[in-house]
């Protein structure tokens, strides 16, 4: 079963190497949004910088994630299907999405830092938010990308799907990064969040893995 | 009339409810005041949407075991009576914040709706919108009922921890949130004074039943419109 998972990873990895083009798309995206926002606010205050920050991963996710199952054609999903299972597949695709959100979240980190200065006191912490919520964001939207393919629609449906069944995570991440702001909390507070982000993350895979057979049967 | 008992028992709770609701004695709190008696119908309203989102959370499982079309009506409908019930909830919230939370007339709602109970119960509604949305973008009623029972299963266990866990975490002007003295976030039972909870626990019956009695009328109608796509 991990053979089957790593081979459709590598498959998917290797597309991306090949088609260049969505992956620069996505990055050009990245740069052009940081661009509007430095030219339309020069330096944002840290709240300000925060918010901006997960609104823009937020739209980051929703097109580079949006990709992952409306690329695939039909005649190909037939071809999968009687080679791997649901939960392989599934793990695949959401296990390339972490990987490619956190790449495109680290970049419009440094794009932010760049563009937008650095309010950030601790940037380490807020590096480890960037990965953890890079991962969070790409798996709901994995999913949601899964449903809306189904229903062959473009990306609008699944900002629709995703954006209420993100949003604790987003509030909880958001809450969370303060603490790079040298915000001080309670104690045991952080832990406390960051144990629920990472359960609710355990509680996404779950679903998706439970889920993603019945969406996968046509 | 055997079937009819619980209409029978909605119907005399609700009269009850009201009756009781606006005439018998409330305790005389500051600032609620004589607003406590909202309780008997804001609380309810989430308390039956609630109620009604698990049910069509069940029925979205029942669904996905059997892939029997009535189970994804009851779900649909379910959740549709669920939404309603929680736009009252919102609408009857409103009116009790603006005579409690809302001091002078220049601080606007607002300031207070980012309330982390206000909150969860904008995600409810966002979820289950874009849950009719996802049903009304297909053709195919099969697919239509696997996909959005799949996505009201999933929608359902992220929304649990944002209604009953994270307002816990975090302060609120509800009462029972951390910072106050208790738990509970919007209510605490041990809190309720005895004259409260004569007519509460009713009411929330009551309301209950009333959405679910609806849900059926409009369960019933749908199955006799799907009856030759339904069968048995």
């Amino acid at each position: 079963m991990i053979s089957r998972t790593f081979a459709l990873l590598k498959k998917d990895l290797l597309l991306e190497f090949r088609q260049q083009h969505t992956f620069y798309g996505i990055l050009l995206y990245i740069a052009s949004t940081i661009f509007v926002i430095y030219l339309s606010i020069d330096k944002p205050d840290a709240i300000v910088w925060n918010g901006l920050f997960w609104v823009i991963q937020l739209f980051i996710s929703v097109n580079a994630v949006a990709k992952s199952f409306l690329q695939e054609s039909r005649g190909k999903m037939l071809y999968f299907y009687t080679l791997v299972s649901p939960v392989e597949f599934v793990i695949a695709k959401i296990v390339y999405n972490i990987v490619l959100m956190i790449l495109m979240s680290l970049i419009s980190l440094g794009l932010f830092f760049l563009f937008l200065g650095n309010p950030v006191n601790d940037a380490a912490w807020f590096t480890a938010m960037v990965v953890l919520g890079g991962a969070s964001i790409s798996m709901v939207f994995t999913l949601m990308s899964a449903i809306a393919a189904k229903a062959q629609q473009n990306a609008a449906l699944i900002a629709i799907l995703g954006f209420p069944v993100i949003l604790p995570q987003l509030l909880l991440l958001m809450r969370l990064s303060k603490v790079a702001f040298a915000e001080v909390f309670r104690e045991g507070m952080v832990l406390q969040l960051a144990g629920l982000i990472i359960g609710l993350d355990v509680l996404v895979m779950a679903m998706a893995v439970i889920l993603f057979p019945y969406l996968w049967k046509d | 009339m055997k079937k009819a008992w619980w209409k029978i028992l909605a119907l005399l709770l609700l009269v009850y409810t009201v009756v009781g609701g606006f005439l018998m004695d409330v305790p005389r709190l500051p600032i609620l005041n004589e607003t406590i008696r909202n309780l008997y119908f804001h609380v309810c309203m989430w308390f039956g949407m609630m109620i009604l989102f698990i049910i069509s959370f069940i029925y979205s499982v029942k669904y996905l075991r059997g892939f029997n079309l009535r189970n994804d009506i009851y779900a649909h409908h379910f959740a549709a009576v669920g939404t309603f019930f929680g736009i009252l909830g919102y609408v009857t919230g409103t009116i009790w914040a603006n005579y409690t939370w809302i001091t002078d007339q220049s601080q606007s709602l607002g300031s207070v709706l980012k309330e982390p109970k206000l909150i969860g119960a904008a995600i409810a509604i966002l979820i289950y919108g874009a849950y009719f949305v996802l049903r009304g973008s297909f053709t195919d009623m099969d697919k239509k009922a696997r996909v959005s029972a799949v996505y009201n299963i999933f929608a359902f266990a992220l929304l649990f921890p944002s209604i009953w866990i994270i307002p816990r975490m975090v302060g609120s002007l509800h009462p029972g949130a951390p910072g106050s003295d208790s738990g509970n976030p919007a209510l605490n039972f041990k809190d309720i004074d005895s004259r409260l909870r004569m007519v509460f626990y009713p009411a929330v019956i009551g309301w209950t039943l009333l959405g679910v009695w609806i849900a059926t009328l409009k369960i019933r109608i749908q199955l006799i419109r799907d009856k030759n796509l339904i069968n048995e």
